[in-house]
């Protein structure tokens, strides 16, 4: 063993992004024993990703990324000189109801147990399953920005950027400044932003900047003269790989040769963890997710487990802050370190910090509705790729009567490969509610249970720390091999 | 109100397959179940079609039943039979580590042929081997049952509720039973979709059968458990046998798709009123560390998911198949006890013989509740 297994923790924070970071680093100012959690070696998630690396960098790459990305250096220093801990470059494969975690880290697998969790587990990209989304030379806008914080991996072939969302521009922004070869960006939201952002001016207090931000980010992108449409129902085209990127624009359908499509429609929140878990979720008919649902202080329907930041609903990096000091507040509190009345005293400022943040939440929901990425499939796309089930596939299955999720899981395998249905729960709820003429409440998502990341079976196999006592009472009696269950 | 003759309750494989043996006879069955069809055990468990290592009460049904699956064309018809993904003839072998377990294999094959029955047989290594080249150089030999397979649960639960639907039988999902009374005219059958009204009575109710039968006031046993099961993503293909464990908590197949489901008896967390089970990490440890010993090739195989499905348990680990001791027209086919799937194409031929014909050609006292006392316990004479 190299891992020294970390047996019980006062406090487990999962995800070492804005969120988990605030958590963990008040929680340990409040004298709770907070441990963070985080799947990546450094601190910062990924808006923050390799923050502190990239800022020592001497080449352009930190002024590429820009400020707000340089901002969550000092977020990160805070919590290395806070007395939390932190046990880097571990994946959490279980969380359950009674606070147990199951971590893996550098191949080895153990049990902590934990008096109180909060999951800063954050957002992912919202799937984008339009005809040839499964070619190679299709990603995530938000992925290539992950490379490039990362690894400071730049796209050098040509690159179209398709979607919708302030995201777009930023990419679209950072890769062109970095000398990537940006052809065009299609716009597939319902107005133009410049429009619409002025009508929302009025709504927007406190949050002008931000707004604002996006504007210099268009500007510059028009000063170096790289195409903006606005475009609808995109194909990915291609045969072995992305060979183009068609749209229909003004009543005609549009073909850009590209090798590089990178689609992006917002980010909805990680429900793996509160899933296998069975917290309560509600379908949000804004973002257009599954969200756990939870109290003002971030608490689950579930006594030791709390959320914090976009895990519980997309509100961004800057809301993430104060949702992850709340989330510590009441641990601290639940744990018996502040009495309420301190919580609450000490919760004021964050909640005021959080209504800033609301209007412009709100102002950008309404603006950035996914539309393409939730457009009803055509029967040969791909609606869960791990399995490669189309969503002709899923009507066969429906129209022969099997009309729930599971069963639709079960039948096909959609949602049982490698990503654990992270991709592909919403797309077959859609597929089925729109089938059915329901609602996605009504259809709900996938059943999920432990490990909700993968897991090796030697690491199972060697797991040190596994309670070997844990059996149920049963009235069978153990002896003969013949009459076993 | 909707009337019929016979009323199965519960649309697991049994339910399923006792609709379809009664449509096949000219009734006109109706399944209520509470969920969707295979929702639990029936469509969760490992799928294995074994005759090995039965417990011997169960050995004439389980052979029956093995020719069922050896013939599921006449059952299902050509189309739904391969939907089952069966795949038989690749042996169960039950994997002999020490010499106890050695030794328990011998005397075992001996008393089966004892009994007349010859379809198990010890092996040596080199034949364990030739079988299974995967398997460590820790075995001494096995015992296996040549015959033996395994299926798909869930595609085989709905093949036989789609064949039972084609002869004309009524599947109603979501419907969940909340009233059962009997008068003059028969049972009825009160649920939060309707009212329904029979002269006969299947409760095939798994987990939950003991509820139905408190209903008329029987008490049976109230036991039940979840087993669970964890899986690899997609490897090449490299053991056609199903591998199970003699003393040892072993369970493991490769399915068609290429992924290798692991269980052995690893429980679960059942919560019988939330419908549903939790996984324990820490009770898989187990089950790997013998996965991690026997095969080394799985060794850097990853899980990806693991499940868990609800199932009554009987003290005695057989099922409960036979007539109600308190109402007339109530027949119960439940209890299966983790090892139902394979008797699933043979319980529902058995039950349409004994509501029509008053008889079954084999032999089921074993599994009478007449062997529990009226408060539902075992009586120890029988046991």
């Amino acid at each position: 063993m190299t891992v020294k297994a970390r047996e019980t923790c006062e406090l487990a924070i999962v995800g070492g992004g804005p969120a988990g970071l605030a958590a963990a680093t008040l929680a340990a100012e409040l004298g709770v024993e907070a441990v963070l959690f985080d799947e990546q070696p450094t601190p910062g998630g990924q808006v923050y990703r390799n923050v502190e690396a990239t800022c020592r960098r001497q080449d352009d790459l930190p002024a590429f990324l820009g400020a707000d990305y340089r901002g969550g250096l000092a977020l990160v220093e805070r919590f290395r000189a806070s007395a939390a801990a932190y046990e880097p470059m571990s994946a959490i494969w279980q969380v359950t109801a009674g606070g147990k975690l199951g971590v893996s880290q550098r191949g080895e697998a153990y049990l902590t147990q934990a008096r109180r969790v909060i999951l800063a587990t954050g957002a992912m990209e919202r799937p984008f399953p339009i005809p040839g989304w499964t070619l190679p030379g299709v990603m995530g806008a938000g992925a290539v920005q992950t490379l490039m914080k990362a690894s400071g991996l730049v796209p050098d072939r040509p690159t179209v950027i398709a979607g919708s969302g302030p995201l777009i521009y930023l990419v679209a922004y950072q890769l062109m400044q970095a000398g990537a070869p940006l052809q065009a960006i299609v716009d597939t939201s319902a107005q133009p932003l410049i429009r619409s952002a002025f009508a929302a001016l009025p709504h927007l207090s406190g949050a002008a900047g931000e707004l604002f931000k996006g504007l210099t980010w268009i500007a510059a992108l028009k000063a170096k003269r790289i195409p903006m449409l606005a475009g609808r129902n995109l194909v990915a085209e291609g045969t072995s790989r992305v060979e183009a990127v068609s749209f229909e624009a003004d009543g005609r359908r549009q073909r850009l040769a590209t090798s590089l499509l990178l689609l992006h429609e917002g980010v909805i929140p990680n429900i793996q963890i509160t899933t296998s878990l069975r917290c309560r979720h509600e379908w949000d008919p804004a973002q257009m997710a599954w969200r756990p649902a939870t109290d003002e202080w971030g608490a689950t329907s579930l006594d030791p487990i709390a959320i914090a930041g976009d895990g519980a609903a997309i509100r961004g990096a800057k809301a993430a802050v104060p949702l992850g000091r709340l989330a510590a507040l009441d641990a601290a509190c639940r744990l018996g370190h502040i009495a309420e009345g301190e919580r609450d005293e000490r919760a004021a400022p964050e909640r005021a910090a959080l209504a800033r943040q609301h209007n412009f939440r709100s102002f950008l929901d309404r603006l950035y509705r996914p539309i393409e990425s939730v457009r009803p499939l055509d029967d040969a796309t791909i609606a869960c790729r791990c399995e490669e089930v189309t969503a002709g596939d899923l009507r066969e299955l429906i129209d022969d009567g099997f009309t729930d999720l599971n069963q639709l899981k079960s039948f096909s395998r959609c949602g049982m490969g490698q990503c654990q249905g992270r991709m592909c729960s919403n797309t077959v709820g859609r597929v089925l509610a729109e089938r059915l003429g329901t609602g996605m409440a009504e259809v709900g998502h996938y059943r999920l249970r432990l490990p909700v990341k993968p897991l090796p079976i030697e690491q199972l196999a060697l797991l040190k720390n596994a309670d070997r006592n844990s059996k149920p009472i049963l009235p069978v009696v153990a002896g003969d091999p013949s009459q076993r269950i | 109100m909707i009337k019929t003759d016979v009323i199965v309750i519960g649309g697991g494989i049994h339910g399923c397959c006792t609709a379809l043996h009664l449509a096949r006879r000219g009734l006109r069955p109706i399944v209520l179940e509470k969920n969707t069809v295979g929702r639990h055990a029936s469509g969760v468990n490992a799928g294995g079609v074994r005759q090995l290592m039965r417990h011997t009460a169960e050995i004439p049904l389980s052979m029956a039943a093995m020719t069922a699956w050896e013939n599921l064309d006449d059952l299902l018809g050509p189309e739904l039979a391969q939907n089952c993904e069966f795949i038989g003839g690749v042996g169960q072998i039950g994997l002999a580590e020490s010499a106890d377990e050695m030794a328990w294999c011998h005397t075992r094959v001996a008393e089966m042929r004892a009994l007349g029955y010859d379809f198990e047989e010890v092996i040596d290594v080199a034949e364990l081997k030739r079988l299974v080249p995967s398997v460590a150089d820790i075995c001494r030999g096995a015992i296996i049952s040549r015959r033996d397979g395994h299926a798909n649960p869930f595609r085989t639960t709905q093949s036989f509720r789609l064949r039972a639907e084609e002869l004309g039988a009524r599947i109603f999902e979501r419907t969940r039973v909340t009233g059962l009374e009997q008068s003059d005219a028969g049972w009825t059958v009160t649920t939060n979709n309707g009212v329904f009204q029979a002269e006969t009575i299947v409760n095939c109710g798994g987990a939950w059968a003991w509820q139905l039968a408190e209903m008329v006031g029987e008490h049976l046993p109230k036991s039940h458990f979840a087993s669970t099961l964890m899986v690899t993503t997609r490897m090449p293909r490299f053991i056609d046998p199903v591998v199970i464990g003699i003393d040892r908590t072993l369970s493991f197949k490769q399915t068609e798709a290429g992924t290798v489901v692991i269980g052995g008896g690893i429980l679960g967390d059942p919560q019988l009123d939330a419908e549903t089970a939790d996984t324990v990490a820490d009770r898989m440890v187990e089950s790997a560390e013998t996965v991690y010993e026997f095969f080394p090739i799985l060794r850097k195989a990853t899980i990806v998911r693991s499940w868990a499905g609800l199932e009554a348990l009987m003290p005695d680990v057989i099922p409960v198949i036979g007539p109600s001791r308190v109402a007339p027209g109530l027949w119960h086919a439940f209890g299966f006890s983790g090892h139902g799937f394979q008797l699933g194409p043979i319980v529902g031929s058995v039950l349409a013989d004994l509501i029509l014909d008053g008889k079954s050609p084999i032999p089921i006292t074993a599994f009478s509740p007449e062997r529990f006392t009226p408060e539902g316990t075992l009586r120890s004479a029988s046991h």
